[in-house]
């Protein structure tokens, strides 16, 4: 992906994040993922029916690299089975980790795939990824 | 001023992160590898020529500590390694033993981690209550409010000289005396203050204060807890073991020190408080009062400069010391921090430890930038250079 649109993609998705929005809905599990070396503090809500993820939202306040990164995310894991879900974040935390990775499957969130040459901006771009886990661990 | 004197600033940065640490002078740098180089000996062992060196080495420098907050003794003086554990010790040492359930704390919400979480364990374990005195508009300390929030109750004031957001100077001296008229113990954090302005424990009448070295051009790992020799008697210490303790037997038998030492267990930070009292001297001979005066002006150099950017939001127009918190319209602070860095300009962004102070101004987290003497108007034109174009800032901030 060449900078000019991972830039734009970032930066579109920094100032208007998709699903960003107070979740007070019972039926969500909610986790909560913060940066201990930063500022970023994001709360993920995610709804499952059936082994399918129905919804998810967020909100906090965070970077421009964890805001977008959220956004990007849930954009690409609502309506995913548990599994599809997985794969994609197993995905992209190979891709931040320099692993091997399917671009494939990856479609916006390749405009982290250089975030690993900044050491103090990985953590961020893989934040909201470690509060999906937590929800999604529980789903066994 | 002075920039000469610090090996750090031979590099290409703008450092404007001096409320998080000071950068080191050369001569202080030169204490500590002296001291490891040419009489590395353990202190309070004198039986041979190097080890009496490292004695009085050590000792001299709680003379200077003394002489540097005008102590009346230099027992008052107890080394501790940072201003966080100076707190703890006299929360848990001294508090501890004199808190009843129905006393109140009283704190401020633009203090620093440090001096807010020992006092919420404190009422934890105690049942007393810690409360808040309001700020106003500017979030200062006014004589009006702490007399407000006073009440017979109230066991101890706790607050910082200088608060390391805001930045304003607490009217100490009055609110000491004010206190101790209603049998109030004032404990001061001097961690933001001790570095920026003259300080003088006497005329101020406070109880305790502490400090950080490492705020202060000295190492880390190196922190004060003054306290007037009165109370101080009754610090009980933390640790236990060499160095503190005159005598004890097989039966249990244990007979301390007397102070300072008798708070100092263990083998001490002996380089780092040597390195400390070459700090000291550095400061002293640039003198506290042209510290201060030279960073008030150039804080209003920058205010001025900033006023001028319609998208900068200044959280603290006004303020007596050298913290400037502010944030750029619409961008989050990290990234405007990140955007900095790509100029190897030092800022801090966050909520700088006062987790609580949000309450107060309605801002979570803000740029800060902390000024000290070594800083210049060049370096302000440039940092307010890179300022100026939101949209530079949105393009580079990634």
């Amino acid at each position: 992906m060449d900078e000019f649109l991972r830039r734009e993609i970032i930066m579109d998705h920094y100032q208007n994040p998709r699903h960003k929005k107070e979740c007070n809905d019972e039926s969500y599990q909610k986790a909560n993922t913060n940066n201990a070396s930063c500022i970023d503090n994001l709360d993920i809500y995610v709804k499952t029916k059936d082994n399918v993820i129905e919804d998810i939202c967020f909100n906090g306040e965070a970077c421009a690299i964890s805001t977008s990164s959220c956004s990007i995310m849930i954009s690409n894991l609502i309506g995913r089975t548990i599994e599809e879900a997985k794969e994609f974040i197993d995905n992209f935390e190979n891709m931040v980790n320099e692993k091997n990775y399917k671009e494939e499957i990856l479609n916006e969130a390749l405009a982290f795939n250089e975030v690993y040459k900044q050491n103090n901006r990985k953590n961020c771009a893989l934040l909201p990824y470690q509060g999906i886990k937590k929800i999604l661990e529980q789903q066994k | 001023m002075n920039r000469e004197d610090f090996p750090m600033l031979n590099q290409d940065i703008i450092y404007f992160d001096n409320g998080a640490t000071t950068l080191k002078p050369k001569t202080m740098i030169d204490a500590i590898t002296d001291y490891y180089s040419n009489y590395g000996a353990n202190a309070h062992r004198g039986d041979y020529d190097i080890s009496f060196k490292v004695d009085q080495a050590y000792e001299n420098t709680r003379e200077k500590v003394r002489k540097f907050i005008n102590a009346k003794e230099k027992e008052e003086i107890v080394f501790t390694s940072g201003d966080t554990e100076s707190l703890n010790l006299l929360v848990r040492g001294f508090f501890e033993n004199i808190i009843e359930s129905e006393d109140e704390i009283l704190i401020t919400q633009s203090e620093h981690a440090s001096n807010v979480l020992p006092w919420f364990r404190l009422a934890q374990k105690f049942g007393c209550s810690v409360n808040y005195i309001p700020l106003d508009d500017n979030h200062y300390v006014t004589m009006e409010n702490v007399k407000k929030s006073i009440t017979p109750k109230t066991k101890v004031i706790a607050l910082a000289e200088i608060t390391n957001v805001i930045g304003d100077i607490r009217p100490i001296k009055e609110i000491c005396e004010f206190a101790h008229k209603n049998n109030i113990f004032v404990v001061v954090d001097a961690a933001q203050s001790i570095a920026h302005k003259k300080t003088d424990v006497q005329d101020l009448d406070v109880d305790f204060l502490t400090f950080s070295a490492h705020k202060m051009c000295g190492p880390t790992g190196v922190g004060v807890l003054y306290g007037k020799r009165e109370l101080m008697e009754n610090v009980e210490p933390l640790n236990m073991g060499g160095g503190m303790n005159e005598s004890f037997d097989s039966i249990q038998e244990v007979v301390l020190k007397e102070l300072p030492t008798r708070l100092e267990a263990g083998t001490p930070n002996i380089a780092g408080v040597i390195g400390f009292g070459a700090s000291i001297d550095y400061l002293s001979k640039i003198g506290m009062e042209n510290i201060q005066t030279y960073e008030v002006k150039l804080r209003k150099y920058l205010i001025d400069k900033l006023l001028m950017i319609p998208h900068i939001d200044l959280i603290n127009i006004e303020s007596d010391s050298g913290i400037v918190a502010f944030n750029v319209e619409g961008i989050f602070s990290q990234d405007v921090a990140y955007y900095l860095n790509k100029y190897n300009i030092c800022v801090r962004a966050g909520n700088h430890c006062a987790k609580i102070l949000k309450k107060e101004t309605g801002v979570t987290n803000t740029i800060r930038v902390s000024l000290y003497f070594y800083n210049t108007e060049e370096e302000i034109d440039a940092f307010v250079e890179l300022l100026k174009e939101k949209d530079k800032i949105l393009k580079e901030m990634l």
